[in-house]
């Protein structure tokens, strides 16, 4: 019940900044950030609670953008000299389905292929499919543009078409339609990991030979949270699509799922909160520094922090912070029995 | 269905060899483990009994034999195949979620008796938060079970030696077994903890699991077991009662060496390299 209404109320608080905020460049840091949450969320999904690292993540995110944005826009293909198969425009919210749809079908086939062997074999896999998607959406001109970039890429909409509809061409329904998804991605995470499902995985993180002697199928679980996980990536990379309105292979850039890896490890990997706090962290503080310091310096301090982070805090901020708050509530009322503080957790 | 006699034996184990490059760690063992029974296998330090269960629960591909559970082959399954035909070991060397509540240990180890599909837990459907509060009910029935109810949230890594032991077995029997298999459980426990131990292993039997014990303390595998196995250099030297084998001539001469090593060695922490 508690846990509840703090949430409500952080969402509520959320959902109100772009009342009071004034200032539309901050609200688009705000939705580019929230965008980057939504990956950094799916990729501790693997990270935190499974363990395995895709450094390839951003190919998950890139094709949610590509997908959704040529899906919506239509296109056409010379398949032989007499034959072109046009493909007529559908309308956003089906084609951000089929981006989150395609992605998730693309992480089930990495998951297949790669985890038979795992670990190390995993993070490679993923750096070389990120890559050949970089490839084939900067050469595959007749369908991506290549370098030139999907332009006009139309924005959501809502409601019914012909009766009444909201183009999101404003910088706040974007605002409210990330937030929305944000909400959705750690809600879905959560009902995982408090489930058999995400046991399962953690079982697997930490002692796999134990979790497969009470019937835990690794290759299933593994699978699962790369499907969600890149789903939910693909996810990101279309509401970024349909943002901006404009999709080149820069998006592919490894950068990118360096920043997500960040995110989530100065967070917290393997807890709920950590992604958003880090995510926040990492996300706004680029454009703060922008206005103070130079590119160079900007990155020196960007290192610099997380440097200090992962030194002083190897867990991540949020598992500190737990630590922290226990340790002091522990020593103001001491046999706190831990029972009901786990009860009211859940 | 077979044959009267062999609709008693849960666990048949037919010539099974497993060979580690030149060395033959289980040579051609064959024996049964009967329905409801308590069978220990023993043997010197090396004789091959955790190579034999590696083999048995999947952990391992024999180099040849047969192994069927109530008529299933378990040959070429995956440990977790293995698992839901409801054959669950413990591991010799203490193996638990060290980062996990023994409560969250024990819930791991539920992951079998629970039936949500991804599906359903993602849309969030009313029966998934039913069957999770139905799951903690039991993960506690277990805990208390094995008597560590009161440590339901230490973490695993903290609980002391013993109790991360029990913790093990607490973990296996939420996994639901009929045939358990249990690899030196009471190693590295005082006599107190051995005793109330051995009380348990009755209560377990009480609830119709089988058991195939590995165990180096005498006293226990002579007051638990039904039968006893014992297996020297990888090869079966004996198969009979606590009593036939206490007076066996083979099993003395292959133990007294194994004492004299034993005490020469003084501990146990050689074993687990
Ligand atoms: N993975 C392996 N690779 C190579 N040799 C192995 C391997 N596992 C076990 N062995 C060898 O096989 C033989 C049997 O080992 P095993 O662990 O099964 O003995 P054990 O009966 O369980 O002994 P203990 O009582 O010490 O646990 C030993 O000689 C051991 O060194
Ligand atoms: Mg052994």
């Amino acid at each position: 019940m508690n846990r509840q209404l703090i949430e409500v109320g952080v969402v509520l608080l959320f959902a109100s900044v772009p009342l009071w905020l004034g200032n539309l460049y901050y609200l688009h840091i705000l939705i580019t950030t929230g965008i980057f949450i939504i990956a950094a969320i799916s990729l501790n999904l693997l990270l935190g609670y499974t363990g395995q690292l895709s450094l390839g993540h951003v190919a998950f995110f890139g094709i949610g953008a590509y997908t959704s944005a040529l899906v919506s826009l239509g296109f056409d293909l010379e398949l032989t000299d007499s034959y072109t198969f046009v493909f007529e425009p559908k309308p956003v919210w089906f084609s951000f389905l089929c981006g989150i749809l395609f992605a998730a079908v693309c992480g089930w086939l990495i998951g297949k292929i790669s985890f038979k062997v795992r670990g190390a074999y995993f993070v490679i896999v993923t750096i070389s499919f990120a890559e050949v998607v970089r490839l084939v959406a900067l050469n595959w001109i007749d369908l991506t543009e290549g370098p030139m970039a999907l332009n006009n890429i139309p924005p959501f909409t809502l409601g019914i078409p012909g009766l009444w509809e909201l183009t999101f061409y404003k910088k706040e329904p974007n605002y409210w339609l990330v937030l929305a998804l944000c909400v959705l991605s750690f809600v879905i995470v959560r009902r995982l990991v408090e489930s058999r499902a995400g046991r399962a995985m953690i079982a697997l993180r930490e002692n796999e030979p134990l979790a497969t002697s009470v019937g835990v199928d690794v290759t299933k679980y593994l699978v699962l949270a790369t499907v969600v996980s890149a789903g939910m990536a693909g996810a990101a990379g279309g509401l970024y699509t349909h943002y901006v309105r404009i999709v080149d292979p820069d998006v592919f850039l490894f950068i990118y799922t360096v920043t997500m890896v960040i995110m989530v490890i100065t967070g917290g990997k393997g807890t709920l909160l950590g992604p958003i706090i880090g995510g926040l962290i990492f996300g706004i503080l680029p454009e703060a520094l922008r206005g103070v310091a130079g590119p160079e310096v900007q990155w020196i301090i960007y290192g610099i922090l997380m440097i200090l982070i992962v030194y002083f805090l190897p867990q991540g901020i949020v598992p500190a912070l737990t630590n922290w708050w226990r340790q002091r509530e522990g020593h103001q009322d001491p046999p706190a029995p831990k029972e009901t503080a786990r009860e009211v957790v859940n | 269905m077979a044959g009267k006699a062999n609709q008693d034996k849960a666990l048949t184990v037919d010539g099974l060899t497993v060979k580690f490059g030149g060395l033959t760690a289980v040579d051609a063992m064959t024996f049964d483990v009967h329905e409801g029974e308590v069978l220990s296998l023993i043997g010197p330090n090396g004789a091959g009994k955790t190579t034999a269960f590696n083999a048995i629960t999947g952990y391992l591909k024999p180099s040849g034999g047969n192994i069927a559970y109530r008529e299933a082959n378990l040959v070429g399954l995956n440990p977790n195949q293995i698992a839901d035909l409801g054959v669950v070991r413990t591991f010799q060397k203490t193996s638990v979620f060290g980062g996990q509540t023994a409560f969250d240990n024990v819930l791991m180890g539920l992951h079998r008796r629970q039936k949500q599909t991804a599906l359903e837990i993602i849309f969030g459907l009313p029966s998934v938060g039913s069957e999770e509060q139905t799951m903690r009910e039991k993960a506690r029935e277990v805990l208390d079970f094995v008597g560590l109810g009161a440590r339901a949230n230490e973490l695993g890594s903290a609980l002391p030696y013993g109790e991360q032991r029990l913790l093990e077995v607490a973990i296996a029997l939420a996994a639901h077994p009929s045939l358990l298999l249990l690899d030196e459980p009471v190693s590295g426990m005082n006599p107190s903890e051995t005793a109330s131990f051995m009380d348990m292993l009755g209560e377990i039997r009480k609830l119709g699991i089988t058991v195939l014990l590995v165990e180096h303390d005498m006293k226990m595998v002579m007051g638990v077991s039904d039968r006893v196995v014992v297996l020297n250099y990888g090869s079966i030297i004996a198969n009979g009662s606590p009593a036939e084998i206490q007076k066996n001539p083979d099993v003395i001469r292959a133990y007294l060496g194994e004492r004299h090593r034993k005490t020469k060695r003084g501990g146990r922490g050689k074993r687990r390299a």
